[in-house]
């Protein structure tokens, strides 16, 4: 106990020291001033000595758990609620009738500004569904996801304020443009591997940005495009309360047609090319994948539901602009990914509404959201790395193969 | 051909700026394989205590050359504790797991140092004072390379060849290699695997916060986000020039500022960020591991 005193005030007195230009000085350039602000020290010290109490206490209970689960001890007898959620029918079913009903009746108990909210959170949820895709299943590192949800917002943007096009033509067309994207994007860094990928991907969404910003011809540049309707409903006038709950529903169908389509091709011909991929390249295409047209179906696929995303993101805003797509959106998808657990869809989905929505209600602490933003994700990395819901594989147990197990 | 000169002088200012950071995500990757995504952070970090040591300094009477070797000093042993610090919360806990996870820890720092220096400072941009000073005998070709961009260069060798003569003739520098090429091996003839990375993340930081001093007093203001997009670039460098490679990082870094300056002055400005990585993508569709980078041959 008294080293553990003594290492904390030791580490208080570093963070102390590492913060004090920083939290401390304050110079006015102008006026030729200094400002110290001593009592943001006593803060630093009180606050890095408590912390790296609780620090130290969860490194053990961490390590603990991996000494566990190394003896094969890991919770067999008793699996957590969040699973047994998902797997014993007798919770799951009641589960989910409660979800859908809460789902349907959300937008009508909570006011306009919160079913805003929930729709851009959906938004997210479809874009983190595709992401999945790219990432969680076929394992391809892509950093630049955002450029395809640009292309999505755009071609609805641009379509509607050249042509005229309504949502309901723009929405394939925006997500098969996100496809075709995704296929040419695809195409020339198919040799790349791992972080070269990375890179490459940030290239691209840094180029899409640009691109954005400086054609004004089309796309009117850093001013963006506004004016972008909302979606339609057989030519009907609504109110913005009524086409708010409108679009809601929309994407509420919109994620379980995403769920429906990704959890089948999970299980599909391609979607187990993808794994394989993911798993080991070559022994995958010595066993006879096509490389070139798997990855490129899973930039494809991925890149589809950005776009479709991208549509109705413009369609809810009415308006985009290029600051809607820089890297920390595409950061914030591939958060959502591996937070929810790669390739896990129900990880994923509680993923993106905790990220989405928590920015949200954190206004209270306004200054400070994006700051804990950061701390969670470097957390959550730390002591949950496996993500919220550990996608759940299948399993070669031996003798027990029933056919239930390969239902899991 | 004047024109040409200035804007290969300036390319090679951005490049040498570049390398400084690049050098640092080289070295990371090369030993544990992480993107450190907050190295960026790092460098701006080291610009913002410049930046506030020589504001300290000017008001207490401090002048001339006396302020920018000190501002220099304090902001790299700041950048290394940073560094540092860094490693042991952020990198450490995560040495054992999947890939992804220690990007995105990475991304959460990067995200939090940035707010952190928000918070602490200010959201403005500051200005950041003239720190190099003037030199007579530049006078004469002034247009083409002024007093700060003969420093910058000449600084930024300088930490090159010492960083080459650290790795290549001292004892960390060979536990360094050593750690590089194998990991288990290393730690088994001896070397301590954890105080190697962590001395590589003080010497990379080290070099950013260089990096950040000479940018800070060259272009003359700084805010917190300065950090992100030198960040990716310099780590774009590192990968042209194959990452994990030191002498790569580098003459990707001068490829990288080259083009950019090149396609700023003689295309458009506005679209050079669009040639750099046009560039990178070029180079990696020809050569997939980098211009200097060995192809890796993998098996299963």
């Amino acid at each position: 106990m008294v080293n553990n005193v003594k290492q904390s005030v030791l580490i208080a007195l570093w963070f102390v020291f590492l913060t004090f230009p920083l939290l401390v000085v304050k110079v006015n350039t102008l006026k030729n001033i200094v400002e110290w602000r001593w009592i943001n020290m006593l803060w630093v010290a009180i606050g890095a000595f408590a912390l790296s109490m609780v620090w130290r206490w969860a490194m053990v209970q961490r390590q603990l758990k991996s000494k566990k689960a190394e003896l094969g001890e890991e919770e067999l007898a008793k699996p957590g609620f969040g699973l047994r959620l998902l797997e014993d029918p007798k919770i799951f079913k009641p589960f989910l009738a409660v979800l859908a009903l809460v789902t349907l009746v959300f937008p009508l108990v909570v006011d306009i500004y919160q079913t805003n909210i929930m729709v851009l959170a959906l938004i997210f949820v479809v874009l983190g569904l595709g992401l999945n895709v790219t990432v969680g299943l076929a394992g391809l590192l892509d950093l630049g996801y955002v450029a395809f949800f640009a292309v999505g917002a755009y071609t609805y943007g641009v379509l509607n304020s050249f042509f005229g096009f309504g949502f309901w033509i723009s929405l394939p067309i925006g997500g098969l443009m996100g496809a075709l994207f995704g296929i040419a994007l695809g195409f020339p860094i198919l040799r790349l591997r791992g972080d070269y990928l990375a890179i490459v991907t940030l290239g691209f969404g840094s180029i899409a940005k640009i691109v954005i910003e400086n054609w004004e011809e089309v796309f009117n540049g850093a001013k963006g495009i506004a004016g972008i309707p909302r979606p339609g409903f057989f030519g009907a006038e609504m109110t913005i309360t009524a086409a708010t709950t409108y679009t809601y529903y929309l994407m509420i169908l919109m994620v379980v047609f995403a769920i429906f389509i990704t959890n089948r091709l999970k299980d599909s011909r391609i979607g187990r090319a993808w794994m394989a991929l993911r798993e080991d390249e070559i022994a995958c295409v010595a066993m006879g994948v096509d490389m070139a047209k798997t990855k490129l179906g899973a930039y494809a696929f991925g890149a589809f539901w950005a776009g479709l995303a991208g549509v109705i993101f413009a369609s809810r805003n009415t308006y985009i602009n290029p600051n809607s797509f820089t890297f920390m959106e595409s950061a914030l998808v591939l958060s959502i990914v591996v937070m929810g657990g790669m390739g896990s869809i129900v990880g994923v989905i509680i993923a993106a509404l905790v990220l989405i929505l928590m920015p949200e209600y954190l206004r209270a602490f306004a200054e400070y959201r994006m700051l804990m933003f950061g701390a969670v994700m470097v957390l959550m990395m730390i002591f949950r790395p496996e993500g919220l819901i550990a996608n759940v594989r299948r399993k070669y147990t031996g003798r027990k193969v029933t056919t239930e197990g390969a239902n899991v | 051909m004047e024109y040409f000169l200035e804007l290969s002088s300036s390319g090679l200012v951005r490049g040498s700026i570049y390398a400084l950071i690049a050098l640092g995500y080289t070295m990371v990757y090369g030993i544990i394989q992480l993107i450190n995504f907050a190295h960026g952070e790092i460098y701006m970090i080291g610009a913002f205590v410049a930046l506030i040591v020589s504001g300290v300094l000017t008001i207490y009477g401090f002048s001339g050359v006396s302020i920018l070797i000190l501002a220099a000093l304090i902001a790299a042993i700041y950048a290394a504790a940073y560094g540092y610090t860094l490693e042991k919360i952020a990198y450490r806990p995560l040495r054992n797991a999947p890939r992804l996870s220690p990007l995105i820890s990475a991304i959460g720092m990067s995200l939090f140092l940035q707010n952190y220096v928000l918070l602490a400072q200010t959201p403005d941009f500051l200005p950041f004072p003239a720190l190099i000073p003037d030199f007579d005998f530049m006078e004469p070709i002034a247009h083409i390379m002024g007093s700060p961009e003969l420093v910058i260069l000449v600084t930024s060798a300088v930490s090159m060849v010492a960083l080459t003569v650290l790795i290549k003739y001292t004892r960390i520098g060979k536990a360094m290699r050593a750690t590089q090429q194998d990991m288990t091996m290393a730690r088994l003839v001896g070397v301590n695997v954890d105080n190697v990375i962590s001395m590589t993340f003080v010497i990379g930081s080290v070099l950013a916060a260089i990096g950040g001093v000479l940018v800070g007093s060259y272009i003359g203001q700084i805010n917190f986000y300065i950090g992100f997009m030198a960040g990716v670039k310099a780590f774009t460098a590192a990968v042209l020039g194959g990452i994990g490679n030191i002498p790569g990082a580098v003459l990707g870094a001068l490829v990288l500022g080259l083009t950019e300056a090149y396609a700023a002055g003689y295309i458009s400005s506005a679209y050079e960020d669009v040639f750099a990585f046009g560039v990178l993508v070029l180079i990696l569709i020809l050569r997939p591991s980098g211009l200097l980078g060995k192809a890796v041959k993998l098996k299963v």
